[in-house]
């Protein structure tokens, strides 16, 4: 570079908003106009009312979803079963680890399709589910595959036996990355499933279905019911299903507590989260800022472990929040096909109606808010990048999980203040701390009730780091060799000591 | 010549003290024939909800004690309880109404439970925590740690289990540095008020370990539904209405483990149950 050339990097902000649009081509999609439930290998139609899901940016039709009720949920499960008596369970824990690499391979090479796909459908920014939610999928194949003939080694002793029938309900946030972190694990320890994707975002889950039939796996062992919150409920109740895993909403976490109780079968919730992202005066600010920004605005807020609570001390208050409008100002809200967008659109109507109503509440409560200048599309649902000052913990935006591009911005003093505000809250998913002094993360991250803890970084994940809440966020974790865990138990224990025979461990 | 006994009074254990039911209330406990042993405080919820209080004010502290320090700790609960050997067999010969060997059997197998858990405080979370290869410059460390407060229903009337069955219940949930609040055996509450003692005099803060005594069909349900509760242990409740236990415990999303008959076997799985993996990321750079 000559000394006169000009610096890019030096751009006003102004020259962002001067990019052309640079649209991912749809092209690579082959889309069919109408799914049907992914039963036993095949695709069939289901005995509910089919409905439709659309594109969050422009409301425009994509396809025609089946829709299953309690019959279908029967079949589903009675699908699963025999593939897991049959087959699946007798089958080589090698065997199944090549079924598990054949999928990750597919995936990959179907990655720009899939990607294209969960952008139309969920309405997160292409350079999210290429660059993110996809590779990471194909990862977390890729990384349980190894463990299917590998379980003596994950921690619950010998020859660990699978748990049958996993019945899986999924959020619309990461349609196809929380279908991975469900499926992956579960195949490899040698359990069958019946997944139920998110009413709004079923797309990417039914092609997974083409995949799984692309890499040959036995029918019954994946089986994809679409519907609404009925259906997953039916799944939840159905008798010969032995796990439940449901990543969404602490509300139905409770429901799905409760309607298990009394039963055998074994729960996984992961469920909401009201993360703290600490911000010391001795952080790296300009690192800080991103993380902060990929803490809250990153799939639009949608995420459970979000930083939704900026915690910054009170002596960097000031230059955070100018430097944190500075940098909001020149993120690009759009089309989520375009390559240069950074902010998608708000997966749905009624999850934007919720945005509005707590941010009209933030607002009623006494905090002042600010909004990115961008101008919002006139199809489809979009919600500006948003911050608010002056919140209290007391506030009903820092205790109620928003669920969208919503910061709030509360202040503290010492590091004991700190913590104290962080763990005021009934969840205990994730959390963030900044700052340059490893000993002070290190102590923070000890006092911290949270699942999940950033430092220097924020919304970091990876197949091989157990992910999960405390509290009200849920139990059970996902990820690593936890996650294998989750989906195997161990041999039995056979007496207590001085009971005959010895328990295990105890000679 | 004879002397004349002097007999205890048997209370609750709560916050490190042993106060009476605030109710007021007793009830006669006896022999497995029908004699009459002593009266044992009735806990109320108004007790109940003292001894969450006590086992939160108690939770950070125990959990903040180096594991070393927790697992010498609970090692001399053992020591302690060896030393009362005699008082705990006579006891339990008398309420069981076993023959005195068997009640040593049970001590003997109450003291090695303890000392089987305490030699995991230092190590469990080497077994049970991870280092992470992430595909990224982040140092990434899985370790767990204690969920909170536990309440217990401990092994109700079972066989050999008066003291053994709420040890083997207790012992692992502490062993991660959980405070319990735990409803001993019914029909058989003495050995449970005298291991509080040993609690009391074994270097345990006061507040770690709290012991009700009274009905689990009565209390369990303020157990299952008080918020600041965090798991709980249904081991000894397969004789209560335990599914509506399970339900109430849903609306605060505690950990539950369910009923077993018996008494708990030694087990790893009873010390992580009562734990949250916590998983750290933190950058690396030479910057």
């Amino acid at each position: 570079m000559s000394a006169t050339a000009p610096r890019k990097d030096l751009a006003p902000p102004s020259a962002f908003l001067g990019y052309d649009p640079a649209p991912e081509s749809r092209d690579v999609l082959r889309l069919r106009d109408s799914y049907g439930l992914f039963i036993d290998g095949e695709f069939v139609d289901g005995h509910g009312t089919p409905f439709t899901t659309i594109s969050p940016a422009s409301e425009e039709r994509i396809a025609q979803i089946a829709s299953a009720d309690e019959r279908d949920v029967d079949l589903a499960v009675a699908a699963a079963r025999r593939a897991y008596e049959r087959v699946w369970s007798k089958m080589s824990g090698g065997d199944r680890g090549k079924y598990l690499f054949r999928i990750a391979r597919l995936i990959q090479e179907r990655a720009r399709e899939l990607a294209v796909a969960e952008s139309l459908d969920n309405g997160k920014p292409i350079k999210e589910s290429r660059d993110v939610d996809v590779p990471l999928v194909a990862a977390w194949f890729f990384y349980y595959a190894g463990w299917a003939d590998k379980l003596d080694y994950a921690g619950l002793g010998a020859s660990p036996r699978s748990l049958g029938v996993a019945g899986q309900v999924i959020p619309w946030n990461f349609p196809l990355l929380m279908l991975a972190w469900k499926v992956a694990p579960a195949l490899a320890a040698g359990n069958t499933v019946v997944l139920k994707p998110a009413e709004t975002t079923p797309l990417t889950a039914l092609l997974f279905a083409e995949i799984v039939q692309q890499a040959g796996l036995p029918a019954g062992v994946v089986n994809i019911i679409t519907g609404a919150g009925a259906t997953g409920a039916a799944l939840v109740r159905h008798e010969d299903v032995d796990k439940i895993a449901f990543t969404g909403s602490t509300a139905v976490g409770r429901d799905i507590a409760r309607a298990v109780a009394g039963t055998r079968k074994r729960v996984t919730l992961e469920l909401g989260g009201k993360a703290a992202n600490i911000v010391f005066d001795d952080a790296p600010i300009d690192q800080a800022i991103e993380g902060i920004v990929n803490g809250i605005f990153f799939n639009q807020g949608h995420v459970c472990c979000a930083g939704s609570r900026l915690l910054v001390q009170e002596s960097v208050h000031d230059e955070v929040v100018e430097r944190l409008k500075s940098r909001l100002t020149t993120l690009r809200l759009g089309d989520p096909l375009d390559k240069n967008t950074d902010i998608g659109a708000i997966n749905s109507s009624e999850q934007l109606e919720r945005i509005r109503r707590l941010s009209e509440i933030g607002e009623q409560e006494g905090a002042q808010r600010w909004s990115a200048p961008c101008e919002l599309p006139a199809q489809g649902f979009w919600f500006a990048p948003t911050i608010f000052m002056g919140v209290t913990t007391s506030s009903t935006i820092a205790r109620e999980e928003i669920f969208g591009p919503v910061l709030s911005v509360l202040t503290f003093r010492t590091p004991a203040e700190a913590i104290a505000k962080a763990n005021n809250t009934p969840y205990g998913l994730s959390a963030g701390v900044w700052s340059d002094k490893g000993s002070k993360i290190l102590a923070v991250a000890d006092k911290l009730r949270a699942g999940v803890i950033w430092a220097n970084t924020f919304n970091r994940f990876d197949p091989a780091s157990p992910f999960g809440g405390y509290k009200e966020s849920g139990y059970g974790r996902e990820g690593g060799r936890h996650g294998l865990a989750a989906y195997l138990r161990g041999p039995e224990p056979i007496a207590a000591l001085g009971r005959g025979k010895q328990g295990r461990g105890a000679k | 010549m004879s002397r004349l006994a002097v007999p205890k009074t048997y209370k609750l254990y709560i916050g490190g003290a042993f106060p009476r039911s605030e109710s007021g209330r007793s009830y006669e406990v006896t022999s497995a024939k029908g004699r009459f042993l002593a009266n044992a405080a009735w806990a109320s919820r108004k007790d109940l909800r003292d001894a969450v209080v006590a086992a939160r004010g108690a939770q950070s502290g125990w959990a903040g004690a180096t594991a070393y320090n927790r697992g010498q700790v609970l090692y001399r609960v053992a020591e302690v309880l060896e030393g009362r050997s005699a008082q705990f067999a006579a006891e339990i010969a008398a309420s069981e109404g076993v023959s005195l060997q068997a009640a040593e059997r049970e001590v003997a197998a109450a003291i090695d439970t303890w000392v089987w858990y305490a030699g995991w405080a230092d190590k469990f979370v080497q077994v049970a925590g991870s280092g992470n290869p992430v595909a990224g410059p982040y140092f990434n460390l899985s370790v767990p740690e204690p969920t909170g407060v536990v309440g217990v229903v401990a092994p109700q009337e079972e066989p050999g289990g008066s003291l053994l069955g709420l040890v083997a219940a207790i012992a692992p949930v502490l062993v991660s540095g959980n405070t319990v609040v735990v409803v001993a055996d019914s029909a058989r509450p003495l050995s449970a008020i005298s291991l509080a003692e040993v609690l009391a005099t074994s270097d345990l803060p006061g507040g770690v370990v709290n012991v009700l005594t009274g009905r689990p069909a009565e209390l369990a349900p303020w157990l299952a539904s008080h918020a600041d509760v965090n798991a709980l242990d249904l081991v000894g409740a397969g004789g209560i209405d335990w599914v509506a236990l399970e339900a109430s415990a849903a609306d605060t999303l505690k950990r539950v483990l369910r009923p077993e008959p018996g008494i708990p076997a030694l087990g790893l799985e009873r010390i992580i149950a009562f734990t949250e993996t916590k998983t750290v990321w933190h950058t690396k750079s030479l910057a």
